[in-house]
């Protein structure tokens, strides 16, 4: 492009009428880039970041929290290498300002590189959805080894299943908030290659959400298996859903024990499971999938996101570090009406929940039971966690049975110093 | 998204194929025109505010369609959207709006003089009067992709000039997130208050982004004219009152418009709109007039007719539930008004619905005496 071409870009009209020349693809795409730049430049400074700085007044949310009108202006006009925005990472938490009793977290990572980019909002983040957890000073244990795990098989009288998933990301590419078509497509190609080249008791069978048969379908349902195209306003708002459900599916196993979400929330959601209450056997078949994942897609020249501040990354803060869920569902009909069973609970590190998982209310008396922490505790630390505190559980309801009383435990110390 | 979409340049690294989108279950007028070689052609595009291909279309490609309704499956993120994208957007605005050609010329009138008749609709079937439309503040993106300061900006620009209104059109402003629960029951109560939006085709779009924030609802004090800022459009302008006198909402309409128009441009700012596609909104469905001018009339014995439908294509009117678009109709009672927005002044269209609610009414009225309408069956207009 010539020096006076380049003079005449001086405003929108120009820049219209240029492109409406139809002046090829390569050139218009030229122009508009430098004109863009210049339109953008413009409107940075016509728009201050104060001027665009959210309300959050009315918010309860970690993001909301954390962002001040200082580390805003800061960070408004920074970019990703994969050009993802601020006002990206926070649309979710601006759009949902969030519950007075349920702090959420509020903004999600678009990359790899938003963690960095954007440190001065997601690690005061991280330190309060994590307990004080500091990325800029701690590191994260990663610990896999899943024969670590002692007394690890529950009173099948009581614990009806048990169930271990965290997530992966495949370094390179865009997470779901930001990615294009093209960079899913990839991460499903990836993950689903990798996949085929499981054998033995984890071989199985990719169900892509787009082409599946009615009768398909019927089976993840009944399975409990099949994902749903997301409704919460929490994952909507973070442009999670886009394209759907392009690129989307399930893998499992011919044996229905290990199972992996493709592009829902994360890149991957890999989820161990079985009937009963042998946690210890459903952790070993966790950890050796994983491995042999891991393998696969590292022999193909990929990896999953991970590093020693954060652990593996994945698309909400809150899944950072281990990005672990381990948990059961149990009955404990006496236990769950003692008014100490929340503060038990609490001092084990625990969570209870419906049997629909997040934001389900329970049914009967049996809860899904689960790990509250995520960040700062490796995994076999944390499922170890679970499995003493289910037990614990399990001791109390037994007790209550007899009519004998039960104690509140202390309460569990953070991070390994 | 704001300032510039860098984003769109990292996907260029992908080739056009791996981007294009999966449209082989759609059913709107995006997935028609929307093909691999068009894509190939226009992704590397993007408006001098940044505004891209796949902005324009991440409605029309998450939100498939219905085999029976034909929606739009596209926005506009600012007014140069129409420029840069016309070799997608010119097939569907020819699509949704009856033939209208790249070359086509649109007519604005809002001199409600022009209107014959329109005052003496029955208002024994006639229970409301309604027209409305929109305006877009050229300069400022639109709502898909607007900055939160941009919308403020609207918000700010657009209150200064209502609140200048005099006269009768003399009222107040009620932006969402500052107002009292009374002042919320009062405006549901008055059917005035509109919601976060709900359908998934205008959230697939982005235009819910930071609700509440700078959207708010202006009325006059006799609550007959009414602007909604900052929901699927910058403007959304409405004149209503109870009963047939549709000749006196669309006077009511031009005066205010043109009033606002002024004030407007007092202040620097015109309003977006072109020979070609008239007033500039955000869906390309609204073009041209963006207006829908509109009765709620009880026709309880028409609308079991069989020719129902056939009579309302013929003159060129559309029939929805009184709750708006998407709604079913209650005790007989239908909303009807013009189907049609580019092409044809707003005086036109309000004549067409003038004449054809009138005509709706008399054939209700034979009807209800058990007599035949078929010497009223209207040729198509």
């Amino acid at each position: 492009m010539s020096g006076s071409f380049r003079r005449l870009i001086s405003s929108r009209s120009t820049a219209v009428l240029l492109a409406s020349l139809g002046a090829g693809t390569m050139a218009t795409g030229v122009l508009l880039n430098e004109n863009s730049s210049l339109a953008a430049e413009a409107k940075k400074k016509l728009y201050p970041p104060s001027s665009d700085y959210p309300d959050l007044r009315k918010h309860n949310n970690c993001m909301a929290s954390a962002l001040t009108p200082a580390v805003y202006a800061k960070l408004r006009d920074k970019v990703t290498p994969n050009n993802w925005t601020l006002d990206q990472c926070i649309q979710t938490g601006v759009d949902n300002p969030g519950h007075p009793f349920i702090k959420t977290v509020g903004c999600v990572a678009g990359d790899e590189e938003s963690y960095e980019v954007f440190a001065e909002l997601f690690d005061p983040v991280i330190k309060d959805r994590h307990n004080g957890y500091d990325p800029r000073t701690m590191k994260h244990p990663t610990d896999l080894d899943a024969s670590k795990i002692t007394h690890g098989i529950f009173d099948e009288n009581y614990v009806l299943s048990s169930r271990v998933r965290t997530g992966r990301s495949i370094r390179g590419l865009s997470l779901p908030p930001a990615c294009s078509r093209a960079e899913r497509r990839e991460v499903e190609r990836v993950a689903v290659t990798a996949l085929a080249g499981l054998k033995g008791d984890l071989a199985g069978h990719y169900y892509s959400l787009g082409d599946m048969t009615e009768k398909e379908q019927q089976q993840l349902i009944d399975d409990h298996f099949l994902f749903d195209k997301p409704v919460s306003p929490l994952l909507t708002c973070a442009f999670m859903a886009r394209d759907w459900p392009d690129a989307r599916g399930i893998w499992h196993n011919n044996d229905k024990t290990f199972l992996i979400w493709i592009n829902e929330e994360d890149h991957t959601r890999v989820i161990s499971m079985e009937k009963g209450g042998n946690m210890k056997r459903v952790f070993e078949r966790f950890c050796s999938g994983l491995k042999q994942v891991e393998h696969l897609i590292q022999e193909r020249g990929w990896e999953f996101m991970w590093n020693e501040r954060l652990g593996y990354i994945l698309t909400c803060p809150s899944n950072l570090g281990t990005g672990l869920r381990a948990g059961v569902h149990v009955r404990l009909p006496k236990l769950s009406k003692d008014p100490r069973f929340s503060k038990i609970l609490n001092n084990l590190r625990l969570q209870k929940r419906g049997t629909g998982g997040v934001d389900t209310a329970a049914t009967g008396d049996t809860f899904d039971i689960s790990n509250l922490d995520r960040l700062g505790k490796s995994e076999v630390e944390l499922v170890q966690l679970v499995v003493n505190g289910v037990n614990y559980l399990i001791e109390c309801e037994k007790k209550l049975e007899k009519g004998q009383d039960i104690q509140v435990p202390p309460p569990l110390t953070q991070f390994k110093k | 998204m704001p300032f510039g979409n860098t984003h769109n340049q990292m996907k260029l690294k992908y080739s056009s194929e791996q981007e294009y989108p999966d449209l082989s279950k759609h059913n709107n007028h995006m997935a028609k025109v929307l093909t691999a070689a068009i894509y190939e052609r226009l992704r590397s595009k993007e408006t001098p505010s940044g505004f891209t291909l796949d902005d324009v279309i991440q409605t029309g490609v998450d939100n498939p369609g219905h085999p029976f309704i034909m929606t739009v499956g596209c926005v506009a993120g600012d007014e140069e959207t129409y420029e840069v994208f016309k070799e997608l957007l010119d097939p569907v605005i020819e699509a949704r709006h009856g033939g209208y050609k790249p070359q086509d010329k649109h007519k604005t009138d809002l001199k409600s003089e022009n209107l014959k008749g329109g005052d003496d609709l029955d208002p024994n079937y006639v229970l409301s009067s309604r027209v409305r439309t929109g305006r877009s503040i050229r300069g400022f993106c639109l709502p898909p992709h607007c900055s939160r300061g941009e919308r403020r900006a609207v918000e700010k620009l657009s209150v200064e000039a209502l609140d200048s209104l005099s006269g009768d059109l003399k009222g107040k402003y009620y932006a969402l997130k500052n107002m009292t629960e009374a002042e919320q029951q009062q405006l549901i109560d008055d059917h005035f208050l509109f919601d976060k939006p709900v359908s998934p085709l205008l959230l697939a779009s982005g235009m819910a982004r930071d609700w509440p924030d700078a959207r708010g609802i202006w009325h006059n004090n006799n609550k007959t004219f009414l602007v909604w800022v900052n929901e699927e459009d910058h403007l959304r302008v409405i004149s209503m009152q109870k009963g047939g006198n549709m000749r006196e909402v669309f006077s009511r309409f031009c005066t205010g418009l043109t009033k606002i128009e002024t004030l407007f441009k007092e202040r620097g700012h015109a309003f977006m709109w072109n020979e070609h596609l008239g007033y500039i909104l955000t869906c390309p469905s609204n073009l041209g007039t963006g207006l829908r001018a509109g009765v709620h009339v009880k026709l309880p014995n028409m609308s079991k007719h069989a020719k129902f439908e056939e009579v309302l294509k013929k003159l060129r009117l559309q029939k929805r539930g009184t709750g708006g678009v998407d709604t079913a109709a209650v005790g007989g009672v239908f909303d009807i008004s013009n189907a049609d927005r580019l092409g044809f002044s707003e005086v036109e269209l309000v004549q067409m619905v003038v004449d054809g609610v009138k005509l709706l009414v008399d054939m209700e009225k034979r009807l209800e005496k058990g007599q035949s309408i078929d010497d009223l069956m209207p040729a198509q207009k």
